[in-house]
């Protein structure tokens, strides 16, 4: 993999969004909405529910907070994508020589600066109208961001996968798909919640469960569990190669029948 | 040194496409050597386009092989991409852009040395330097159609495949363009592979075409020796000839 390579595409990016400060608007409205609405549930819950569920807007800024960084760098490897799809530019970049491994981790680094900026808004917010601090998670918070990147970046591959499938006729998928895990992965609740209770299983094989797990356990008992820490690393292990997979081979297939031409050019 | 005798860029041997079960090109074989220009022509539908999308790796040929610098294009893609670089009609650099950031990035994908001051000279080239701090998607064709072929021309290529590099541009802007590329190619012995549908392009730029009809190689020549073969008036005519009938010998005369 070459630095030079991945730099220059993450510069393409940074010069787009230093060129249209409107996308960055979507980076904080949204989340400051989503936030704001739970933020307020939350605290209409612990007033009347009073000392049953102290944690309950913890658990609920936390969970918002936490799941945005799997949405913001799914979205940083999609619609980085999608830049060049509506821009006609897929096709310069696929006859320059850039590696594909080059190409996603360019959109890596895009969904780490974009989880960046709204996460720091999101935890100011919260912090100044909630008086939830982000940081209560002490060191836990590194690990938990750092696997939830990995996930959203899986994410992210296999939304492209399907948009480079099905076209852009399917390009509404780049939103649509971190949302398919979303009421399965706990984000606002436990995995105990959800029923039928083989769900469950389904729930607990996703890497993000386990944070979001282990994250209620650092809020309400302060405690680190190490083992939702190695489940979430295990199987975002496997996430990132069956999601590298099916990129890969979705790519090579949409070669294989001639279409990346029509669909970088449609 | 004859042309045949130069070094060969790029060749095809028996390059074979299908798309659900029809042929779109048939056992394709050319070769490009150092240098040349070679025209690649036909109606729509001939096969140009998907000749050129497989020799950029953009399609995947279902039989054939296509070498480049010696080297197996399917093995040595990213070697071969170095050396080379396309522009197209069809294509566009990112709207929302500047010019000189679109040209710093791609300078950078490719490793250009002192990009300020290569970027500075592409631009005056093909007389846009003014237009360096302005908006991409604010260009008209012409301009953008210039700015592509900077492009293609930054990682000063050996090898450079254009596709319709003219096609909606006005008489002024086409000749200049057509004139630009001739010069750059002579003074830098670039080989070039051209597609058009404008016979002024291919007479004025290419060395030697290519006729293509329903995916096979149809005739081939210099456009004097096409023109002549087929006993027509210009390359024009041959081009009509073909797309109608796939033959480019002249018919004999009925009584």
């Amino acid at each position: 993999m070459n630095p030079r390579i991945v730099s220059a595409l993450v510069l393409r990016y940074l010069y787009l969004y230093g060129r249209t400060p409107m996308r960055l608007v979507e980076l904080i409205f949204w989340p400051i909405v989503e936030l704001l609405i739970w933020g307020y549930l939350g605290m209409y819950l612990q007033e009347h529910a009073g000392s049953k569920v102290p944690t309950i807007v913890g658990h609920l800024l936390g969970g918002i907070i936490l799941w945005d960084v799997i949405f913001r760098a799914q979205q940083g490897v999609a619609i980085s994508f999608l830049e060049d799809v509506w821009t006609r530019n897929l096709l310069n970049v696929f006859v320059a020589p850039v590696r594909n491994m080059e190409y996603l981790t360019a959109t890596f680094i895009i969904g780490f600066f974009r989880i960046l900026v709204t996460v720091t808004m999101l935890s100011v917010i919260s912090f100044s109208s909630f008086q939830f601090n982000v940081f209560e998670m002490n060191w836990a918070i590194v690990p938990f961001f750092g696997n939830l990147l990995v996930t959203g970046w899986a994410l992210g591959m296999i939304s492209t996968a399907l948009i480079l499938r099905w076209g852009q006729a399917a390009e509404s998928l780049a939103w649509a798909v971190p949302f398919f895990i979303q009421p399965f992965t706990a984000v606002v609740y436990p995995v105990k919640q959800i029923t039928p209770v083989w769900v469950q299983w389904l729930s607990l094989a996703l890497p993000s469960t386990h944070v979001f797990e282990g994250m209620r356990e650092v809020l309400s008992e302060h405690t680190f569990n190490w083992s939702h820490f190695y489940w979430a690393c295990g199987l975002n292990v496997v996430f990132l190669g069956v999601a590298g997979w099916i990129f890969s081979s979705t790519l090579n297939a949409t070669r294989k029948r001639g279409l990346l031409t029509k669909f970088a050019t449609q | 040194m004859s042309a045949a005798d130069r070094e060969v860029i790029l060749e095809a041997n028996d390059l074979t496409r299908e798309f659900d079960g029809v042929t779109v090109l048939d056992r394709f074989n050319f070769k490009l050597h150092k240098g040349e220009v070679l025209g690649l022509l036909g109606a729509n539908g001939a096969g140009k386009t998907t000749a050129m999308n497989m020799l950029l790796g953009l399609t995947t040929p279902t039989s054939g092989a296509i070498r480049a610098f010696g080297m197996d294009f399917v093995k040595h893609r990213l070697e071969v991409l170095k050396r080379a670089n396309f522009s197209s009609a069809y294509t566009s650099l990112p709207s929302n852009l500047l010019v000189w950031q679109n040209l710093t990035v791609f300078a950078k994908i490719y490793g250009v040395p002192n990009v300020k001051q290569k970027i500075t000279e592409l631009l005056e080239l093909f007389e846009i330097a003014d237009l360096r701090k302005r908006v991409t998607g604010q260009l008209s064709a012409g301009e953008s159609t210039r700015l592509n072929l900077c492009k293609a021309l930054l990682n000063d290529p050996e090898l450079l495949l254009l596709d319709e590099p003219t096609a909606s541009l006005d008489p002024d802007i086409a000749d200049k363009v057509r004139k630009t590329i001739r010069k750059v190619q002579k003074e830098r012995g670039i080989s070039i592979l051209y597609t058009s549908h404008l016979m002024k392009d291919i007479e004025e730029v290419c060395d030697r075409v290519i006729f293509l009809h329903k995916g096979k190689i149809v005739a081939e020549g210099t456009p004097e020796e096409i023109v002549k073969k087929s006993d027509a008036a210009s390359l024009e005519e041959v081009f009509i000839k073909i797309a109608r009938s796939g033959e480019v010998e002249a018919a004999p005369a009925s009584n």
